[in-house]
C-alpha cells in the first residue's frame, strides 16, 4: 500500500465550510412531531411496530429490521404516535412514515441502557448490537453499517479506511464531529477494528481541516494502528473508490467493492455513532447536521433528532432570509432539493442549505461545443460529452459498455459543464431507464 | 412559499460557453492590433467585413441570439485573419457568410460542425478567387495607404493593383529558394496574411488562453512538435532543398493555425490522446503539403483534413475507465 494523498481529476468547487466551520455543534429543542420514514437506510424498509394511539419513549424500537440488509428504526422523541402514513420523503417522493406527537414538557428522560456495554462482546455480538441500534452510514448513502462490517469470509481485510473528507462543500458535520468528538470518533474506530480484525486503521482528512486533524492526532491511542493522512482538497475525495486510491493506491475494480481491494471504508460520522450508541446505551435517535447557506439566518451544526422537519429545524437556526429560493437536502454537489418544509431530517441527512437566488444557478443552456472539461472532470475516467449525447437520444443500449454502471453521478461533469448541459441528471435517468428496461424485459421475452 | 427544485449538482464552475467564445474573441484583439500595425487600417476593414459576413446569416437562420454567443465572430475574426490584406472587402464579406452557412449552419448550427468554419470559408475563397487571394502586398509603406483592391465593386472584373506586392516568405523560399531572417518570422515583419505575420503577440494571445483553459496547449504543443521533428529530418536529409525546423514553424500560418484554428473546440478531439494524434497528423500534413505539394502553404488543407478524422481519433482515443484495463 502506497499513499498518494490524491486522486485523478474531479473538480474545486468553492467551499463555503467558513459560515459553520468554526460553530461547536450545539443541540436543538425538541420539535413538537417527529416523522420517521421506514425507509431511512439502504436495502429493504423496516416494518412498523406501532400504531396510531401508541405511546412510544425516546429510543423505543418503532420499526424492526426486515432481513439482514435492513435495521430498525427508533423512537427518537418520547410522545404518542400520530399515524403512520405517507409522508413527503428525502429524496422527494412520498414513503411510509410513523409520526410521533412529541410530549411536551417531556424531560426525555435518560433510560436504562438499551444498548448492551461493548466491553466483553465478542465482534460478532458488537455487529449484531449495531444492527439492533440502527446504525447506518451517516455520510449520505445510508448504506446498513453492522453489513459493512461483516465481510463475507473469503476476503482478506487489511485495513479499515476511516473516512474524514467531507469534500462536500458547505458542509462542517463530519469536520466537527473530529474536531468536538474526537475520542469518541477513536473509540469507534477501535470498535470497527475489532469487528473486522484487522491491525491497521488509515484516517483520510482533507487538508482544509487542520483542526480536526490535530485533535484527531492527538486523540491517538498508543496501543491501536490509526495512521491519519491528510489529503489533497479536491471533490469527491470522500467518494470511496477516490478515498482508497489516494489512502492506498490502489483502484477498486469496475463493479467489485472495496472489500475487493482489502479495505472496508466508513465514514467519520458513522464510526462516532457506533462508539456513542455503545457509550450512551441509546440506539441511533439523532445525529449531526449542517445548516448553511446564505439563505438561512443562524447557521448552525445542530444535534437533531431524526425526523425532525425541516421547518423546525430552520425555525431553530433563525429562520430563512427573504431571498432563499432553494432548500437542499446534503451537501451541493450531490443533494437532492426539496419541496417541502414538512420532510423530515434522515438518518442520511448529511445538512440542509439553503441557497438564495444568487447561489442557487439557474443558467441557460447551450449545445456542447466539446471542449472536453468533462473528461477532465470525472473521477472515473468516463467520457460524458459521449455518454451525455447518446443519452440525449434515448439511445441508453449504446451507454452500457460506455461503464455508464461506473458513473457515481458525482456531478464533476455538470459542475464544470460551460454549456450548462444537466449532465449527471442526465445520467440518473438514463440509469433509471435502463434499470427499468431490465426488470420489464424478462417478463416479456418467452420462458 | 415555494422554492425552487432542481437537479444536482446546486454549483456550478461559473463558466459558460458564451464566456469561453468572448474570451477567444478578447485574445484575438492583440492579433487584429498587430495586423493593424503592419498593415494599416486596411487590416480593420478586411476583419469588419468579414465578422459582418459571418454574423450575418447567424442573425438569419442562426438559434435565438446565436450572435451573443461569440462564436461567429470568432470565426469572422479568425478567417480575416487568414487573408492577404489587400482583399476586396465583399470578397471577405463573402467568405465569413459561406464559413457560417456551409460550415456550420447546415451542420445545426453551434456545436455540430465537423469543419472549422473560418478555415471552409478560407477554402472557398481560395477556390473562387486565386489570385486575390494570393496577392501580398508588403509590409510597411505609408501606414494608411490601402494595400489593395478594397473597396472592389463585388464580381466586377479587378482593377490592375497599382500596390507593390510581394511574395511570402513560404512563396520565396518554395519558388525562389530564398530565405527569410527568423527575427523578421517572429516579429512579422515580413509578407503575408493580416494574421500570420506576428508569430510571438500570437503566442502570447494564446498562453492566456491555455492558463485560463480555453485552449487545450496540448495540440498547439503538438502541432509544433511534430511540425519540427518532420522538417527537421527532412532539413538533416538535405539542407539545401529543405528549410530548418524553425523556418516551417515561424513562416506562414503554422503559429495562427496551431494556437488558434486547430484548437477549435468543438472541432478538435475531445481526449486528451486525441489531441496529440490531432495535432501530430496537421504538423505532418503542413510539412508534406509545403514541402511536396503544389501549395506554398498547407496549413488550411492539413486542419481540414484533421478536422475530418476527428470523430476517428475520439474513438480510439478513449480514456481507460476507473477500475479497469479498457478504455470506454
Amino acid at each position: 500500500m502506497r499513499a498518494l494523498l490524491r486522486f485523478r481529476h474531479g473538480v474545486h468547487p468553492p467551499e463555503r465550510k467558513e459560515r459553520t466551520a468554526a460553530l461547536e455543534t450545539r443541540r436543538m429543542p425538541y420539535p413538537p412531531e417527529v416523522v420517521l420514514p421506514l425507509r431511512q437506510h439502504a436495502g429493504k424498509p423496516a416494518i412498523p411496530l406501532v400504531k396510531a394511539g401508541d405511546r412510544v419513549e425516546r429510543g423505543d424500537k418503532i420499526a424492526a429490521a426486515d432481513g439482514y440488509v435492513s435495521v430498525p428504526i427508533h423512537a427518537s422523541a418520547t410522545g404518542t404516535v400520530a399515524a403512520v402514513g405517507l409522508w413527503p420523503h428525502p429524496d422527494g417522493s412520498y414513503d411510509q412514515a410513523i409520526r410521533i406527537a412529541v410530549e411536551p414538557w417531556s424531560a426525555q428522560a435518560a433510560r436504562p441502557r438499551l444498548v448492551p456495554e461493548w466491553r466483553g462482546l465478542s465482534p460478532r455480538e458488537i455487529v449484531a448490537a449495531v444492527q439492533e441500534a440502527g446504525v447506518v452510514g451517516l455520510g449520505g448513502a445510508a448504506f446498513p453499517t453492522h453489513v459493512k462490517l461483516s465481510p463475507p469470509k473469503d476476503k482478506r481485510i487489511e485495513a479499515l479506511v476511516v473516512n474524514g473528507c467531507e469534500c462536500e462543500p458547505y458542509l462542517t458535520t463530519d469536520h466537527r464531529t473530529m474536531a468536538d468528538f474526537p475520542d469518541r470518533v477513536l473509540l469507534g474506530v477501535r470498535l470497527m477494528m475489532k469487528c473486522l480484525g484487522v491491525p491497521k486503521a488509515l484516517f483520510g482528512i482533507e487538508r482544509n481541516k487542520p483542526d480536526a486533524i490535530e485533535a484527531i492526532r492527538r486523540a491517538l491511542p498508543g496501543d491501536i494502528d490509526v495512521e491519519v493522512l491528510p489529503l489533497t482538497v479536491k471533490y469527491p475525495q470522500g467518494a470511496e473508490k477516490m478515498l482508497i486510491q489516494a489512502l492506498t493506491g490502489r483502484e477498486v475494480p469496475s463493479g467489485k467493492l472495496p472489500l475487493d481491494v482489502g479495505v472496508v471504508v466508513q465514514n467519520v460520522a458513522s464510526v462516532a455513532t457506533i462508539a456513542e450508541v455503545f457509550e450512551t446505551g441509546l440506539p441511533l435517535v439523532e445525529r449531526i447536521v449542517t445548516v448553511s447557506g446564505n439563505g438561512v439566518r443562524k447557521p448552525a451544526n445542530l444535534i437533531v433528532p431524526v425526523g425532525t422537519k425541516l421547518r423546525d429545524l430552520l425555525d431553530a437556526c433563525g429562520g430563512l432570509s427573504d431571498d432563499a429560493s432553494e432548500i437542499v437536502s446534503g451537501g451541493p454537489m450531490m443533494g437532492v432539493s426539496q419541496r417541502d418544509l414538512e420532510t423530515p431530517v434522515s438518518k442520511g441527512t448529511t445538512g440542509i442549505l439553503v441557497l438564495t437566488e444568487a447561489e442557487a444557478q439557474r443558467n441557460r443552456t447551450y449545445p456542447c461545443i466539446r471542449c472536453g472539461h468533462c473528461l477532465d472532470a470525472c473521477p472515473v475516467f468516463l467520457n460524458p460529452q459521449l455518454l451525455g449525447s447518446l443519452a440525449l437520444k434515448a439511445r441508453y443500449g449504446e451507454m452500457e459498455p460506455l461503464h455508464l454502471r461506473d458513473c457515481m453521478l458525482c456531478g464533476c461533469c455538470s459542475y464544470v459543464c460551460p454549456s450548462h448541459i444537466p449532465l449527471s441528471q442526465i445520467f440518473a435517468a438514463a440509469k433509471t431507464a435502463i434499470r427499468k428496461a431490465k426488470t420489464t424485459e424478462p417478463a416479456k421475452a418467452p420462458a | 412559499m415555494s422554492y425552487v427544485v432542481t437537479a444536482s449538482p446546486h454549483l456550478h464552475s461559473g463558466d459558460s460557453t458564451p464566456r469561453i467564445m468572448w474570451n477567444v474573441v478578447l485574445s484575438l484583439v492583440p492579433v487584429v492590433a498587430a495586423a493593424a500595425w503592419f498593415f494599416g487600417p486596411t487590416a480593420l476593414l478586411v476583419v469588419l467585413a468579414s465578422v459582418a459576413g459571418a454574423l450575418l446569416p447567424e442573425r438569419i437562420w442562426g438559434r435565438r441570439s446565436a450572435t451573443r454567443d461569440g462564436s461567429a465572430a470568432i470565426t469572422g475574426i479568425l478567417l480575416a485573419l487568414t487573408l492577404p490584406p489587400g482583399i476586396p472587402l465583399w470578397m471577405a464579406f463573402l467568405g465569413g457568410a459561406f464559413g457560417i452557412i456551409f460550415g456550420k449552419l447546415v451542420f445545426g448550427g453551434l456545436g455540430q460542425n465537423v469543419f472549422n468554419p473560418a478555415l471552409l470559408g478560407r477554402a472557398f475563397l481560395q477556390a473562387a478567387f486565386p489570385v486575390a487571394i494570393t496577392t501580398w502586398p508588403v509590409a510597411g509603406g505609408p501606414w494608411w495607404g490601402l494595400r489593395g483592391d478594397t473597396f472592389a465593386i463585388p464580381f466586377a472584373s479587378p482593377q490592375p493593383l497599382d500596390t507593390v506586392t510581394a511574395a511570402t516568405p513560404l512563396g520565396l523560399m518554395k519558388f525562389e529558394h530564398k530565405g527569410t531572417p527568423l527575427w523578421d518570422l517572429m516579429l512579422g515583419t515580413t509578407g503575408g496574411s493580416l494574421g500570420e505575420t506576428a508569430a510571438l503577440v500570437i503566442l502570447l494571445c494564446g498562453g492566456y488562453l491555455a492558463l485560463r483553459n480555453y485552449l487545450n496547449w496540448r495540440i498547439p504543443a503538438s502541432i509544433f512538435l511534430s511540425v519540427a521533428i518532420f522538417s527537421g529530418v527532412l532539413h538533416l536529409l538535405d539542407a539545401s532543398r529543405y528549410p530548418g525546423p524553425l523556418f516551417m514553424i515561424f513562416s506562414g500560418g503554422v503559429v495562427l493555425g496551431a494556437v488558434f484554428m486547430a484548437t477549435d473546440m468543438v472541432t478538435s478531439p475531445v481526449t486528451h490522446g486525441g489531441c496529440y494524434v490531432f495535432g501530430a497528423g496537421i504538423g505532418l500534413l503542413v510539412v508534406a503539403i509545403r514541402v511536396w505539394g503544389g501549395l506554398a502553404e498547407g496549413v488550411m488543407y492539413a486542419i481540414l483534413l484533421m478536422n475530418a478524422v476527428v470523430p476517428s481519433i475520439n474513438r480510439i482515443t478513449q480514456p481507460r475507465v476507473f477500475g479497469t484495463r479498457e478504455a470506454a
